[in-house]
């Protein structure tokens, strides 16, 4: 069984889209679970549901609107086109926006969860032996929550190796460009070339199985739920 | 002045606030004394900067302003060591890293040697040891140890002992009673116990409510009966006596107090040396006379000083002794027997003397 060379870009892309994407939900994602964690009142619980949509809508109702916002004759695709001389819809960094904002809440979620068990009584200790805020951040915080992290970027990872909907409707099915492992699939059963789907298919399963399972043993031992 | 000067105001909600303005002596242990609610905490957070008070509230300490108008220094700049009821220790790092967690952060490090905290704390065999493997006692010395390796220049401690036995809590107090002289590091110290006060305390702040009731030196506000303290059960007042000689034959040891001689237990303390002597009220009795024929062997001449005015079983007394006090509460029947009146020469019998683990110089 071996994979041919459209088939390895797909993978490849699959995985650079993911890996950036975890980079870019773990530098936003981090602030902001901090900031949900610490916070009570309608402006958080507002932001927290905003975080929380796309585990809820269909991924295309995401991905329809991420169309308009991206099309040249929207300012949001104007300004960009402005900027970069290039088109965002149906380019690699239009998945990248809409993969960071559909995977949000799986990063988000087992950080905030994480922060909030920090008893605000160890940052005050801190505090009094002379940590100022981002010092009680990196040594106190960081290190309790490790295990989330790892949980956190595993599964913006994985749920971004996964996607679909979002990724046809803003990405298209350019090889190389956007054309990822799960659309080169949809193209595989369309066209009912169902041994070549077998391929793809077997290897996303053996991929996605083989990441949680090295999750939950990382998790076992403190008997973390992960939460999805 | 260069005392720690506090004029704070801090409201919480409509059901809490602290209102004080004070200064306080910079030397020795000033214990912070009220019930539950009273605002102790609330204090300690004020100065410590966890907690700021309304603009115009005051905290400095001698020169240095944390809270001032128009100047709030954060938690973190001041000078302030904090050991808090529950430890707080990091659970991350074992007791080693705790201690070093504060050692690297702290800004002047030549006031305390990593050896000498570990030494007086007793620490020595614990610091491989993870956090959740050790005692409540052991967690509050590491807690104690790692507030004072960040060099400050008032330690805060919030009910350390509350969660520990007697004990562990005696292993405690040597350690910083040790401290405290070796280091001339002043201390506030909140607590509801009185015997710990007691123990330790030069000075004494009253809260209640949020407000300041009372303030003063120990000795004095303990032997006064219009406080808090003496309404309580346990009142008791305390005095210095020093250390005359030892009966190894009876195993007592004889102190000697305004030229009068008081027994207990027997001591291992060489002669001379000054010890705090805590006697309860309830455990004074009086008598118009010298009793010879009583089992009670620690009897005083003295006068007494003031009696209080009360409609209830039992009164207090005030009965002085050279320059210092004691207290005895007696029924009011018997005072109406005995006719006491203040002036009066008597004689107390005392049942039992505690002897508290040291004497401070201060006060």
């Amino acid at each position: 069984m071996s994979l041919n060379s459209a088939e390895l870009d797909a993978i490849y892309l699959t995985l650079t889209l993911a890996s950036v994407t975890t980079i870019l939900l773990l530098v936003l994602g981090t602030p902001l679970a901090w900031w949900l964690s610490r916070r009570r009142g309608t402006v958080p619980a507002a932001i927290e549901a905003i975080v929380a949509l796309p585990l809820i809508l269909p991924p295309t109702v995401l991905g329809f609107y991420l169309l308009l916002l991206f099309a040249p004759q929207s300012a949001l695709g104007h300004f960009w086109q402005q900027l970069t001389g290039t088109q965002l819809a149906f380019s690699f960094s239009a998945l990248v926006i809409g993969s960071v904002i559909y995977s949000l809440p799986f990063v988000v979620q087992p950080l905030q969860t994480a922060f909030q068990r920090i008893p605000q009584g160890l940052l005050e200790s801190a505090a009094t032996l002379g940590a100022r805020p981002l010092d009680q951040f990196r040594s106190v915080v960081l290190p309790l929550s490790r295990r989330s992290f790892l949980t956190a970027a595993s599964l913006g990872f994985a749920h971004t190796v996964g996607e679909f909907g979002v990724v046809l409707m803003i990405g298209g099915n350019i090889p190389g460009e956007t054309q990822v492992l799960s659309i080169a699939l949809f193209d595989y059963v369309e066209s009912l070339r169902f041994d070549e789907a077998h391929r793809l298919a077997g290897a996303l399963i053996v991929f996605s199985l083989a990441l949680l399972f090295l999750l939950y043993r990382s998790n076992g031992q403190t008997g973390w739920r992960v939460r999805t | 002045m260069s005392g720690l000067v506090l004029n704070i105001d801090y409201t919480a909600d409509q059901h809490f606030s602290l209102k004080l303005d004070c200064e306080l002596p910079t030397r020795g242990i000033t214990a912070v004394y009220g019930p539950s609610g009273s605002g102790k905490s609330t204090l300690l957070d004020c100065i410590a900067g966890l907690r700021a008070g309304e603009p115009g509230s005051v905290v400095k300490l001698g020169s240095t302003v944390w809270q001032g108008p128009n100047h709030l220094v954060p938690a973190w700049n001041r000078e302030v060591g904090y050991v808090f009821q529950d430890a707080r220790l990091f659970p991350h790092l074992n007791v080693l890293g705790n201690l070093r967690y504060a050692l690297t952060r702290s800004q002047q490090r030549d006031t305390i040697s990593l050896d000498q905290v570990i030494t007086s704390l007793e620490l020595n065999e614990l610091l491989q040891h993870t956090t959740e493997t050790l005692s409540a006692g052991q967690k509050q010395r590491v807690a104690i140890a790692r507030a004072l390796l960040s060099s400050p220049a008032l330690l805060l401690l919030d009910e350390p002992l509350a969660n520990l036995d007697h004990a562990a809590s005696q292993q405690c107090l040597r350690g910083l009673q040790k401290l405290s002289k070796a280091l001339q590091l002043p201390m506030l110290y909140v607590s509801h116990d009185i015997e710990e006060v007691a123990q330790l305390a030069d000075y004494l702040l009253l809260l209640e409510k949020g407000r300041l009731v009372e303030q003063g030196s120990l000795l004095e506000l303990c032997s006064r009966l219009d406080t808090r303290l003496s309404r309580e059960e346990r009142a008791a007042a305390i005095i210095t006596a020093s250390v005359k000689q030892h009966d190894i034959d009876f195993d007592l040891t004889e102190l000697e107090v305004e030229g009068h001689s008081l027994f207990v237990n027997r001591l291992t303390h060489s002669l001379g040396q000054q010890r705090r002597v805590r006697i309860p009220a309830r455990d004074i009795s009086i008598c118009r006379s010298r009793h010879s024929d009583t089992s009670i062997l620690n009897i005083l001449p003295v006068t007494i000083d003031e009696m209080e005015h009360s409609d209830g079983a039992r009164i207090l007394l005030r009965l002085s002794l050279g320059s210092q006090y004691l207290l005895a509460r007696i029924t009011r029947k018997s005072a109406m027997e005995l006719e006491l009146q203040v002036g009066d020469k008597v004689f107390a019998q005392i049942k039992s003397v505690a002897l508290l683990i040291e004497t401070s110089d201060a006060a």
